[in-house]
């Protein structure tokens, strides 16, 4: 026994009530070095022992403030300085949107580094070893129990006086607890080279495994049926050509499908001659040119096409459609104007398919008509 | 412990005289400026109806909870359900005056406007009013049955009414969740027709809770001062306290959501509703509404210590009813004014609600046991522990 020390004289109590009157008794009886366990939180605790409040509160606070006020930075930093990006026609600092990430952050931070903050302030981390760790008194106040345990560098500490006392405010099972010599000489071991070594081969072990599943492990096929195929794929290379590149040029002059180009570019005259409109006079191809009429040209050029839309002023307006001019050309004019277009006017031909300019055509032709109409048309 | 008592005649006069100044008040409101007072009459109905169903769902949370340290001071609780006897009589004024409150009633802009059109087969009168009959019987009728079982258990003492009372709190929180929904969406949604939000029942239902809650808490602690409930400790009032505060971050949980969600999709139909409340000198109320009915309780509630002082707990209920008035009333007059325009017909129904809540409370104390004796819960309530 002359390696052994004495710790602390414990006693166990069966109730909370019981293990809050005898800390109590405790306090009042002048012990400064003893301490309660309990297998779960007793409230009422910290005042029958005259503990002050923990500082550990003052930590997470400021543990929030940083994370609440860390997060909004860079929030900001990132939406005004590094990538601003428009979102949704809002301005870059946009408040409302760091709320949620502001609030998770002050969360995780305060989570985490209070624990940290506990471990290594308060439980003197690596220290990992407590005298009460691993007796009977442990095991049952981690249980069923509730336990006082006075220690012997209490100054008012006598071996006999105290196993009277917590005999006396209702303890049994009164024992004594011992730890070994060795355990007397506890510097911080933070810097211990056992230590860091361990903790660099968690971090490698921990970094290496995350790596491997997530690039790795997590990639493995399993099997392969049809994803993997010979076949070209746009935008990858490939070794059937010899430049190595999968997406090859058309062949010169090659014509996409349903496209014919255009004969007359930049020759109105030519087009007006000799283009003839493939389309009949019938009500499906007017009811066709109407709506693309209305839906393209009437923005510019009027529901009735006499220049009086309602961009009137905004624009140069465009001339009106019934003019002698516009009313004496050939078909093929009118349909150049909206496939190369004119002046002002852009061309229209990737938005009005060919049928279709040539039905616009036959419906300005049926508000010519309208709009001049003959003593006949009546009938 | 247990038996019936009397509040002292001094409040109860007291709580008749408020009752007799708030229905002269609300009387006179209405001769004086019907229009005006019939949207008081809105914030006051739903005044009204936060407390009285939300007494009837603390009832039932603590039998669906199978709580303990809340069983010694249900019957307060009990007693305040009584109000959803009391509230649809307060809301029939409205039901001459709906063509005042509601946009969607008025046939012109029926005719004129296809949502409106598209909506008006839950927004008509007729399905209106049986929405409130069905709703209201609902909830009295939950109200009947819990507060019957529970006082026929301090003569029989059988633990069976416990169970039936269980077995009925789970009936009633999803049809709780129902009605309330509907109450909030007939009564403060439907004010801007074109207006939707997904979320509004939750939200009603967060003010709901705390409105209760705090009428219950100032309740409790008043005749626990008073001496009618010498039997509760700390451990009870912190418990009071933590529910409180819990709510009090649900609820700004809750508005910040739905305007988070308003925010960020930027929908026209919806944001109007926002902008409303953010010109005119509605900006302040806003702003007013998130110091009042969040910041402050928040701070005022934070520590230990501050849920287990009583006078705190006071104060901080009465703080927090006013605040549930001042979102109801955010929540309502928007429609009614452009301009904020504070007239003294807002506190017309405030007197009324302390008047009934006093009144119902004598009435019921005068008839029934103040504690539930014959609860089988009431001993492990009594000895409850943090």
């Amino acid at each position: 026994m002359t390696d052994k020390h004495l710790f602390s004289i414990t006693a166990l109590f069966d109730t909370p009530d019981e293990v809050i009157h005898a800390a109590h008794e405790t306090s009042q009886a002048g012990y400064a070095r003893y301490d309660v366990n309990t297998p779960y939180p007793v409230h009422g605790m910290d005042k029958a022992m005259k503990l002050k409040p923990t500082r550990l509160g003052v930590f997470s606070l400021a543990f929030g403030i940083l994370g609440a006020v860390s997060a909004v930075l860079f929030m900001s930093w990132v939406s005004l300085v590094d990538y601003p990006l428009i979102i949704g026609g809002k301005p870059f600092w946009s408040w409302p949107a760091f709320v949620p990430v502001a609030f998770e952050v002050t969360v995780l931070l305060v989570a985490v580094l209070t624990v940290v903050t506990m471990i290594v302030l308060f439980f003197k981390f690596p220290n990992n070893s407590h005298p009460l760790h691993d007796t009977p008194y442990m095991k049952r106040v981690s249980s069923d129990k509730f336990g006082v345990s006075i220690q012997a560098d209490d100054p008012k500490f006598n071996e006999r006086d105290v196993a009277a006392f917590l005999k006396k405010i209702g303890g049994k099972e009164i024992a004594s607890v011992y730890f070994d010599a060795e355990e007397l000489i506890t510097p911080r071991r933070l810097f211990e080279p056992k230590f860091l070594a361990i903790l660099a081969a968690t971090a490698l072990i921990v970094s290496g495994a995350t790596y491997v599943i997530f690039n790795q492990i997590m990639f493995m096929e399993p099997f392969s049926w049809m994803s993997t195929q010979v076949k070209l794929k746009p935008q990858r290379p490939s070794e059937l050509f010899k430049d190595g590149i999968g997406m090859q040029r058309p062949v010169a002059g090659t014509v996409a499908r349903g496209f014919i180009p255009y004969a007359f570019a930049g020759k109105p005259d030519l087009a007006g001659k000799n283009l003839v409109n493939p389309l009949p006079m019938t009500k499906e191809v007017i009811e066709r040119g109407k709506s693309k009429y209305l839906t393209y040209c009437s923005p510019c050029h009027g529901n009735f096409g006499a220049g009086d839309s309602r961009l009137r002023g905004q624009f140069p307006n465009p001339p009106t459609l019934h003019s002698d001019k516009v009313r004496t050309w050939p078909d093929g004019n009118l349909y150049h104007v909206m496939t190369e277009g004119q002046n002002v006017m852009p061309s229209y031909a990737a938005q009005i398919s060919r049928d279709d300019r040539w039905a616009v055509v036959n419906y300005i032709r049926v508000m010519q008509r309208a709009h001049n109409a003959k003593e006949s048309d009546l009938k | 412990m247990g038996g019936k008592k009397e509040l002292p005649t001094r409040v109860t006069s007291l709580g008749r005289l408020l009752v007799f100044a708030g229905i002269a008040l609300v009387a006179l409101g209405y001769a004086l400026d019907p229009h005006q007072m019939v949207f008081e009459n809105v914030i006051g109905f739903l005044l009204f109806t936060s407390v009285a169903a939300g007494a009837v769902f603390l009832v039932a949370l603590e039998y669906i909870g199978g709580a303990v340290w809340s069983v010694p001071m249900r019957r307060v609780n009990e007693f305040l359900a009584l109000l959803t006897l009391v509230t649809p009589v307060l809301a029939l004024p409205m039901f001459f005056y709906l063509h005042d409150i509601f946009h969607w009633l008025h046939p012109e802009a029926l005719e004129t406007d296809p949502i409106l059109a598209g909506k008006s087969p839950y927004l008509n009168v007729d399905f209106l009013i049986i929405r409130f009959v069905v709703v209201f019987v609902l909830w009295n009728g939950f109200a009947f049955l819990f507060t019957r079982n529970s006082q026929k258990q301090d003569e029989t003492r059988d633990p069976k009414l416990t169970t039936v009372n269980i077995r009925l709190a789970a009936v009633f929180i999803p049809v709780f969740a129902i009605t309330l929904t509907l109450t909030a969406v007939d009564w403060a949604m439907s004010l801007e027709p074109h207006w939707f939000s997904t979320i509004i029942g939750v939200y009603y239902f967060s003010g709901t809770v705390l409105a209760a809650l705090s009428v219950a808490t100032y309740a409790i602690v008043r005749l626990h001062e008073a001496g009618y409930f010498p039997m509760l400790r700390r451990d009870h009032f912190y418990s009071l306290g933590a529910l409180l505060f819990a709510f009090i971050n649900f609820w700004a949980y809750i508005a910040f959501s739905q305007f988070l969600l308003i925010w960020y999709a930027d929908l026209p139909e919806e944001t109007f509703w926002f902008i409303n409340r953010w010109h005119n000198g509605w900006e302040y109320v806003s702003v007013l509404l998130i110091i009042v009915h969040f910041a402050v309780p928040y701070f005022a509630l934070l520590t230990q210590d501050s849920k287990m002082d009583l006078k705190r707990l006071k104060v901080m209920s009465i703080w927090i009813l006013v605040a549930h008035l001042v979102d109801l009333y955010w929540l309502v007059m928007p429609t009614h004014s452009k301009n904020v325009s504070v007239s003294w017909t807002v506190i017309a129904f405030p007197i009324l609600l302390v008047g009934m809540i006093i009144v119902v409370l004598s009435y019921k104390m005068k008839r029934t046991n103040l504690v539930p004796v014959g609860d089988p819960k009431l001993e492990r309530g009594l000895s409850f522990h943090l």
